[in-house]
């Protein structure tokens, strides 16, 4: 059994993951992991990741989870091009600040910004306070400020002169909040213009393939009432 | 000017650049930040990095924020010791994983602790809501189980049978609890062999060192009023 990867592209890890995977013609078994189903949680998966989360990885008998963890695992096994995660010591290290930063920022704001915005509403039936909201929508603006002025700054990418990994895992990032209606391009034309660049460096098509399922996210039935249950727990967090 | 570390050690990732930086015999010029005086907040500082956060790395004219970038950025420069940040594409995924969970997790959790437990109560005179100790505490349990099944389980250290970036990380942690008054190794032989093998691998010396201040934080008199308005509100964004 070759590479298989555990994923759900409504997941934002999953699809840097996937667009990485699929750019640099990794070959791999995709094992579609459904959040919403519940699959997370199944016999099998656990096996795979005892965190119950995805993406994960499994290699022959190598299991690894963390989507940080499996791009550098791939880009190092599959010695993917430099740009991706630069050999040299300062344009690799901005590329380490990013993915370090971004965890508990920018990452956490497109989350409660999309589940309070559009699944929390669609699937849960969960309406949040407006100034909830409003907080969670203040905070993901923050963010984005900083990933303008820290990281972007006059550079064509996040970390310098090409696309690397800490571009993939922002655009993925981003594109949950724009799923939700948040118009977080249209206000911003330096983050536009580095769109543009990130979508034409990774591909058009790859690149709507790997957000098709978000882009109808809008669009997904509630769920019954068991699932419902279950998951207003999991992401209480997410829902403050 | 040489390579500059601005740190506090009160922070747990300043501890692990420290410790890491003192075990490697990388010559650096220390700069104490106090967070507890609101340094932070200086100007000068804010210059430096405009997130207002420590540790921070100045080599030269390249400045570099993030404690897991700013441990990879010494690992190569200084080229230390391979099983630190080991070439093996298993191990070094190994580590790249628990440094990527640890953000959200571990490290949420003990921050969360020493806040909730002793910081916020008896320095900022701010009491805390017994129900929101015991979730906090009861996250930090969860977290303690993961490091014992998932990511230590039979091993010495998380990444295999040598100490690497992932132990320390997770050992200044763990102290940001144990200088609250959790005992975190009580009743959990196997966290406290572990614990035993790192001390020992860092040296009980420079371990002591590197903890003196988390240590007798319990023992700081109550902030000042000014320097409590100064810091509520960073101090509530940060471990919310």
């Amino acid at each position: 059994m070759g590479l298989e990867l555990y994923l759900d592209l409504l997941s934002q890890p999953c699809r840097a993951v996937y667009i990485f995977a699929k750019k640099n013609g990794i070959p791999f078994e995709l094992r579609t992991v459904e959040l919403l189903k519940g699959q997370q949680h199944s016999d099998a998966f656990v096996q795979v990741n005892p965190l119950r989360k995805v993406p994960a990885l499994k290699d022959g008998d190598f299991t690894l989870a963390e989507s940080v963890a499996i791009l550098l695992y791939l880009s190092r096994k599959y010695k993917a091009p430099d740009h991706w995660y630069p050999q040299d010591l300062q344009a690799g290290a901005r590329v380490d600040e990013y993915l370090a930063w971004q965890h508990t920022a920018l990452r956490s704001s497109c989350s409660r910004a999309m589940w309070q915005k559009l699944l929390g509403p669609v699937l849960l039936g969960v309406q949040v306070p407006p100034e909830t909201l409003a907080s969670t929508l203040a905070e993901l603006d923050r963010n984005l400020q900083l990933l303008e002025d820290k990281f972007l700054k006059d550079q064509a990418f996040l970390t310098g002169p090409h696309i690397s990994v800490a571009d993939l895992v922002a655009i993925t990032e981003l594109m949950h909040p724009v799923s939700a209606g948040c118009q977080v391009f249209k206000s911003r034309p330096k983050l536009a213009v580095w769109r543009q660049r990130v979508e034409a460096a990774v591909g058009e098509d790859l690149f709507q393939e790997a957000h098709a399922a978000l882009m109808k996210a809008k669009d997904l039935p509630p769920l019954d009432l068991a699932m419902r249950e279950k998951l207003k727990a999991a992401v209480q967090v997410l829902l403050q | 000017m040489g390579l500059e570390l601005y740190l506090d050690l009160l922070s747990q990732p300043c501890r692990a650049v420290y410790i890491f930086a003192k075990k490697n015999g990388i010559p650096f010029e220390l700069r104490t930040v106090e967070l507890l005086k609101g340094q932070h907040f200086s100007a000068d500082f804010a210059q430096l990095n405009p997130l207002k956060k420590v540790p921070v790395l100045k080599d030269g004219d390249f400045t570099l924020t993030e404690s897991v970038a700013i441990l990879l950025y010494l690992t190569r420069k200084y080229k230390t010791p391979d099983h630190w940040y080991p070439q093996d594409l298993q191990a070094r995924a190994r580590v790249d994983e628990y440094l990527a969970w640890q953000h959200t997790a571990l490290r949420r959790n003990c921050l969360r602790t020493l806040w909730h437990k002793l910081m916020l109560p008896v320095f900022m005179g701010e009491p805390v809501a017994a129900e929101m100790l015991a979730a906090t505490l009861a996250e930090l349990e969860g977290s303690l189980q993961l490091l014992e099944d998932k990511f230590l389980q039979n091993k010495a250290f998380f990444a295999g049978p040598h100490i690497s970036l992932a132990d320390l990380v997770a050992i200044t942690e763990l102290m940001h609890a144990v200088g609250a008054g959790c005992q975190v190794f009580e009743g959990r032989p196997k966290l406290a062999a572990w614990r035993q093998r790192v001390e020992a691998a860092v040296g009980a010396v420079l371990f002591q060192e590197a903890h003196e201040v988390i240590l007798k934080v319990k023992d700081s008199p109550p902030a000042d009023p000014t320097i409590k308005q100064k810091l509520m509100p960073s101090i509530l964004a940060l471990i919310q």
